[in-house]
């Protein structure tokens, strides 16, 4: 591997009494996503911070490029740091300056660009983050996720090599989440800069992140790949992955996919070569539209509803479920053949119209005016063999996807 | 440092005082000494940071915005306060001067109290309660809000960026106002003075037109370029470090900065007020 491109040797920081990093050892690698994981208050904020140089360790050493911040000649110092860009985890929007001042201040205060090549840039940048109607908007007058997007444009504008995200995802809907770390992925990629995440979302950010570092009692307890902390025997995977899941399982009524993963590993293992499997991919249409029309608590709701209700019903044969995305539960069904399995899923098809619809309807519709719209739920069934690769068996449940029920919401209800 | 080894001698490793309480009061001075010096320390090597970063580019329209926030909108109510201020100091002028026979030094009396004195004090004063008074409270909540983090992870200097403007407009803006205040105030006793009292306007004129001379215009001015350094430092220093107030934290602290500057800001007005007169005399 190469050389850290940033690089903490055995960093102490305190604030009065209180230790924050208590001997922090680290590394950083150019043209990665790492992300740094831990409980709230750990101190994850606190290493970004002290990679921008906004807080100085009292002990121990900061490498950049292998040279010690301290050491380093102001200057030079200073022409590192300008191409870090940090995005904070309350935004730190000007509240007096609009979403477009907003943007262009560090182009304004910082080049000798043009009027009207800060204003391409800073289109450019409002487009790609979906804020044009809220351009000429104070942040006081946007949600949280505009925000949230606003100050992401804005640590963007200035194409750094280094970007520090602190929880960039925190206060927004699950749709914005897997949005925003999308987002992050895809410019990581485009523009190939050197990304920095402080997050919550496991299992969300394994998908995007080449490393994690895990924070645990004030130390580096991990660094490596999501696979690699998948196997890592620690009790921070106990207390902290764990309570992270415990917390999706609340929010969703399904298993973490590493927990899915965990089960079907198990299962796996009691199957004989020729046992087969199926899955089920449920899938939910024009959920995004019942969000705006309910808000997203409300939709949260249904869907939580529903996967228990999935869950519950497969669960009795020995099923267990995911959710993949926000709009996707996977369930497993163990030891039954593809026309067992559409047998089960034709008895929770009646059960499911009969019951389940009418209940999200009573949620989802009378309680929001606004223009009609449909819910459209659909089922794909596959079946996989216990060697087999499940991806491939996901992938052709997927494209089986048929309609399963509706729920229609009339207009102005 | 053999004065710091010497203190914490005193005191044992869960950090009480073994002996001497009566050195207590003492240590307390001391230290609100030190903190005092300290402060003024740091609030020197701001301002002089401050005035440096005012020659730096871009800061034209950014000094602008704030005259028309310290200077243009404060118009009014200095307007309205030395018009008051100077007809209570005709009606009380005259009233004294009349029981010598001396009614015709009114107008000097109102003029030169209003230029040296008055004036610039007032108008400071009055620029603490509206102007600094924000000053402190905005800064302090872009600290808070790490708004002035944010400034520094973006490599613009949060002093040039926030706070030198704001200097430079209260020494451009603090002069205009008292000169705008001495006028206003000499009207206004010229109003209850010769419009409400009866005395000959060209009297009036004629001594207002005699006693004052430039150097008294030039004092006035100083004084006001003096108070407009102090209040403008002052209201800017204790927003900036609205977060290290040990007493407070959060929004609270932004309030208590902001009551901070307005008071040290006056008590600074008024103490500086003697020390120029006198340097000046």
């Amino acid at each position: 591997m190469d050389a850290p491109l940033i690089e903490f040797q055995n960093v102490t920081k305190r604030f009065g009494d209180k230790t924050v990093l208590d001997r922090v050892n680290l590394q950083i690698y150019e043209g990665q996503v790492t992300t740094i994981i831990g409980l709230s208050g750990a101190g994850k904020s606190v290493i970004l911070k002290h990679i921008i140089g906004l807080i100085q360790p009292d002990e121990g050493v900061i490498l950049f490029r292998g040279r010690p911040i301290s050491g380093t000649k102001k200057s030079v110092l200073d022409a590192s740091l300008a191409r870090i860009s940090y995005m904070f985890q309350q935004n730190a929007l000007f509240d007096s300056q609009t979403v477009y001042d907003n943007i262009a201040l560090p182009l304004r205060e910082t080049t000798n660009l043009k009027k009207t090549e800060i204003h391409r840039r800073v289109m450019a940048r409002v487009k790609q983050t979906e804020l044009t109607e809220a351009v000429d908007k104070y942040p006081s007058e946007l949600s949280g996720g505009m925000q949230k997007r606003a100050a992401l444009a804005r640590a963007l504008i200035t194409d750094p090599q280094i970007v520090l995200f602190d929880e960039p995802t925190t206060g927004q809907d699950p749709v914005r989440k897997n949005a925003i770390l999308s987002m992050i992925a895809q410019y990581q990629r485009k523009f190939n800069f050197t990304a920095i995440l402080v997050s919550h979302e496991i299992p969300d950010v394994y998908f995007i992140s080449n490393r994690i570092l895990a924070l645990y009692n004030k130390q580096i307890v991990f660094q490596g790949t999501p696979e690699e902390l998948e196997s890592f025997d620690h009790p921070f995977m106990d207390e902290v992955i764990g309570s992270l899941e415990a917390l999706q399982k609340e929010l969703t009524g399904l298993y973490s996919q590493r927990q899915f993963k965990i089960l079907n590993h198990v299962q796996m293992k009691r199957r004989s070569q020729k046992d087969p499997y199926c899955l089920v991919v449920f899938g939910l249409q024009e959920l995004h539209a019942i969000m705006s029309r309910v808000g997203y608590d409300t939709a949260q709701e249904v869907l939580s509803t529903m996967g228990l209700y999935i869950d519950k019903h497969f669960s009795a044969i020995g099923g267990f479920s995911t959710r993949r995305s926000t709009n996707e539960i996977l369930t497993m069904v163990p030891y039954s053949t593809l026309a067992e399995t559409e047998g089960i899923v034709s008895d929770f098809v009646r059960d499911f119209n009969a019951h389940m619809i009418p209940l999200i309807g009573e949620k989802a519709c009378p309680s929001a005016s606004g223009g009609s719209v449909d819910l459209v739920i659909l089922a794909g069934i596959a079946e996989g063999q216990s060697q087999g690769d499940i991806d491939s068996v996901i992938l052709l449940a997927r494209s089986q996807q048929k309609e399963i029920g509706r729920l229609s919401c009339a207009a102005g209800e | 440092m053999a004065l710091e080894i010497t203190i914490r001698n005193n005191y044992n490793n869960n950090g009480t005082r073994e002996g001497w309480p009566w050195l207590d009061p003492f240590t307390m001075i001391g230290r609100a000494v030190i903190g005092w010096v300290n402060n003024l320390g740091a609030a020197t090597i701001f301002l002089g940071q401050a005035l440096w970063q005012t020659f730096r580019r871009k800061q034209f329209s950014k000094t602008i915005q704030q005259i028309y926030f310290i200077g243009a909108r404060s118009i009014t109510i200095i307007m309205l306060v030395s018009l008051f201020t100077g007809m209570v100091l005709g009606l009380q002028a005259y009233h004294a001067l009349t029981q010598f026979g001396a009614e015709g030094a009114v107008g000097s009396l109102v003029a030169l109290s209003l230029i040296m004195e008055l004036g610039p004090v007032l108008t400071a004063i009055m620029i603490t309660a509206r102007a600094g008074s924000a000053i402190a409270a905005e800064i302090g909540i872009q600290r808070i809000s790490e708004q002035i983090d944010a400034l520094q992870t973006m490599h613009i200097n949060p002093i040039r960026y926030i706070v030198s403007p704001k200097i430079t407009a209260a020494i451009i803006s603090f002069p205009l106002l008292t000169a705008i205040a001495d006028l206003v105030g000499i009207f206004g006793g010229y109003l209850s003075a010769v419009m409400l009292l009866g005395l000959n306007a060209g009297v009036y004129w004629h001594s207002t037109q005699v006693y004052v001379v430039l150097a008294d215009v030039t004092n006035g001015f100083i004084k006001s370029i003096v108070f407009a350094v102090l209040v403008a430092t002052v209201c800017c220093y204790q927003g900036y470090f609205a977060h290290m107030r040990r007493d407070s934290h959060g929004a609270q602290a932004v309030g208590l900065a902001t009551t901070s500057a307005v008071v040290i800001s006056c008590v600074l007005i008024l103490v500086s007020d003697y020390v120029v007169t006198s340097l000046l005399m």
